[in-house]
């Protein structure tokens, strides 16, 4: 992280994972195991009641897990106190739960204060924090009823990422906010994410979400059993059953288009779409979607694609992008690597 | 005096039986409403309000630190232990409830003719209001600060400490502000029992057949006092608690 120099970001296992309430005739968790690679973004996705958020709260032992074990860097994380545990950990939720009687200085410095940081640090700490997630310097006096509710989820980010955990869990952190911040919300904590390359476990509801924020991303049903654990790519492109064809949508096709850039498949020559007037072209970053709702809105004829400098750097036609969706299916996701 | 005498002396009292101080003014002399003259030669001697005005300060926050101290002690273990919560208002309510002058009568034949007896009365007074009060603030904590704080390794000493209790003050100040201006009124019928407080020349005044000036003397220092206490309590909160007058820009 660009933050003094280092960052740390720790792997994490779910072995065997089984949570059951006495009295309750099922488990809330059954057998859930997978390994999430440090620096990656899980999201744990499924419908209400599938147990997403009690996955979550198993990790900083908010609840205690009935049998099997979960691993933080391989280390267990029974023996350990739940406060250090906790005060290792980021935690992010829906309503952020900032201290309303703290400055947003003093909240993002919950977690070193607890740590015994000196004055100096934290307060060098808090205002690094400030910058990166964009907030003004001035803002770090205001009191939490002063801000927005985009600026208070940022706020709790920031208050998460204090002690630098290499470990964070995000519940639903975007649920209550707006689509359009929401939307933007998402796009800053992925270049946030880019940056500081924490191990995230984050919990969502929605879908579309969780294809935008996961390098994984693990389907959950109702009796917290894990359906699938893949890429959002493979998941898209693969669906393991039913359930999850469903869950993730009629419309997953386009959805994998939304997932790939023009910049990331192979092109057809320039001069496929030579004959189009100037109006036909799409910039190399949009997605294959924004590609074929343009060619949509024109007979479906070929679009020369440019690059930032407005050069022609190939053409895209119904054919490139049904290659690429062909070759998705087998490994070339950028994003896949070991499950 | 007994209870007696004064309920006797309110209920049968003849026409004004005016002092005699020698040289009595003719505002005095005609009980008029109110006599200036009467009241500064009597602020810090004769009658004293001054010495009065003391007495009922110290009765009032005696019992005041006393009942908040109980109370609070009880709202934060009843916080953790939810079923102590209906046997304490129970019985704070049947404290609450009882006549005062009927509390004091009963609690003289038991505990005596003195402040002790005053006091547990007054106390008795302040502990449901207080007790609802320190508790309702605690409660009010909204859940996900709470869950922030213990996810982020707070201990539960801690969340109470930093995160409850603070939160907690406008409630907690809303509470002292109605006991203690209830005592400030509630500590006037103490000098039923004892002779102290602005309490005792009220009582002589009605004595003393309605002496209006020292009547009006008496009420007016209690309001006073009573609206002192309460401005003090504002002040204290608006120290303690920035964050909750601050601008609200959304």
């Amino acid at each position: 992280m660009a933050l003094n120099g280092s960052s740390t970001a720790a792997p994490l296992e779910f072995a065997n994972v089984t949570k059951q309430y006495p009295n309750a005739e099922t488990a809330a968790i059954d057998n859930l195991s997978f390994t999430v690679p440090a620096g990656e973004v899980c999201v744990l996705v499924g419908p209400s009641g599938c147990g997403k958020t009690t996955a979550m709260r198993l990790v900083n032992r908010m609840i205690d897990l009935t049998s099997g074990d979960i691993l933080i860097d391989d280390a267990t994380i029974k023996g350990r106190s739940t406060t250090d545990l906790r005060r290792d950990i980021g935690y992010v939720i829906q309503h952020v739960g900032l201290f309303p009687h703290l400055t947003v200085l003093k909240n993002i410095s919950v977690v070193p204060k607890l740590l015994g940081w000196d004055r100096q640090r934290m307060n060098d700490r808090a205002h690094e924090l400030l910058d990166l997630i964009g907030l003004p310097q001035e803002m770090g006096s205001r009191y939490p009823s002063q801000l927005s509710g985009g600026q208070r989820q940022r706020v709790g980010v920031a208050r998460a990422l204090a002690a630098d955990p290499p470990l964070m869990l995000m519940d639903e952190p975007f649920g209550a906010i707006d689509p359009i911040n929401r939307d933007r919300l998402q796009n800053e904590f992925l270049r946030l994410q880019r940056e500081i390359r924490k191990t995230v476990v984050f919990v969502t509801h929605d879908i579309d979400e969780a294809i935008k924020m996961g390098d994984k991303i693990a389907i959950l049903r109702e009796g917290g059993q894990l359906v699938q654990y893949d890429t959002p790519a493979n998941i898209l492109a693969d669906p393991a059953n039913d359930f999850v064809a469903q869950f993730v949508g009629a419309d997953r096709g386009l959805k994998r288009l939304a997932l790939t850039r023009l910049d990331e498949i192979e092109l057809g020559d320039v001069s496929a779409a030579r004959h189009v007037n100037q109006a036909d072209t799409v910039s190399d970053r949009a997605t294959l979607r924004d590609a074929l709702s343009a060619m949509m809105s024109d007979s479906m004829r070929p679009l020369l694609v440019v690059d930032a400098e407005g050069t022609p750097i190939g053409s895209v036609s119904i054919e490139q992008i049904n290659n690429a969706l062909r070759r998705g299916r087998t490994d070339a996701e950028p994003t896949a690597s070991t499950t | 005096m007994t209870p007696a005498s004064v309920l006797g002396s309110v209920s049968g009292a003849g026409g004004p039986n005016i002092p005699s101080f020698g040289h009595a003014s003719s505002c005095v002399s005609n009980n008029g409403t109110f006599c200036w003259d009467w009241f500064t030669e009597n602020w810090s001697s004769k009658v004293d309000f001054q010495a009065r005005l003391f007495e009922h300060v110290k009765l009032t926050v005696i019992a005041v630190v006393i009942g908040f101290t109980v109370a609070f002690a009880l709202a934060v273990l009843a916080h953790r232990k939810r079923w102590l919560v209906p046997p304490v208002t129970f019985v704070g309510s049947l404290l609450y409830t009882i006549p005062s002058l009927a509390a004091f009568q009963i609690l003289v034949t038991i505990t005596g003719i003195n402040d002790f007896t005053v006091e547990i009365a007054l106390v008795s007074y302040t502990l449901l209001i207080l007790f609802t009060n320190t508790l309702a603030g605690l409660s009010a904590v909204p859940p996900d600060v709470v869950d922030a704080a213990r996810g982020t390794g707070l201990t539960d000493t801690q969340i109470l400490l930093r995160v409850e209790l603070p939160l907690a003050v406008p409630t907690i100040i809303a509470g002292l502000r109605v006991a203690v201006v209830t005592i400030i009124s509630l500590a006037t019928v103490a000098a039923f029992i004892v002779p102290e407080g602005l309490g005792k020349p009220i009582f002589d005044a009605l004595n003393a057949g309605d002496f209006n000036t020292k009547f009006i003397a008496s009420g007016v220092l209690c309001i006073l006092l009573a609206l002192f206490a309460d401005a003090l309590f504002v002040g204290v909160q608006r120290v303690l608690t920035p964050w909750a007058s601050a601008r609200r820009t959304r």
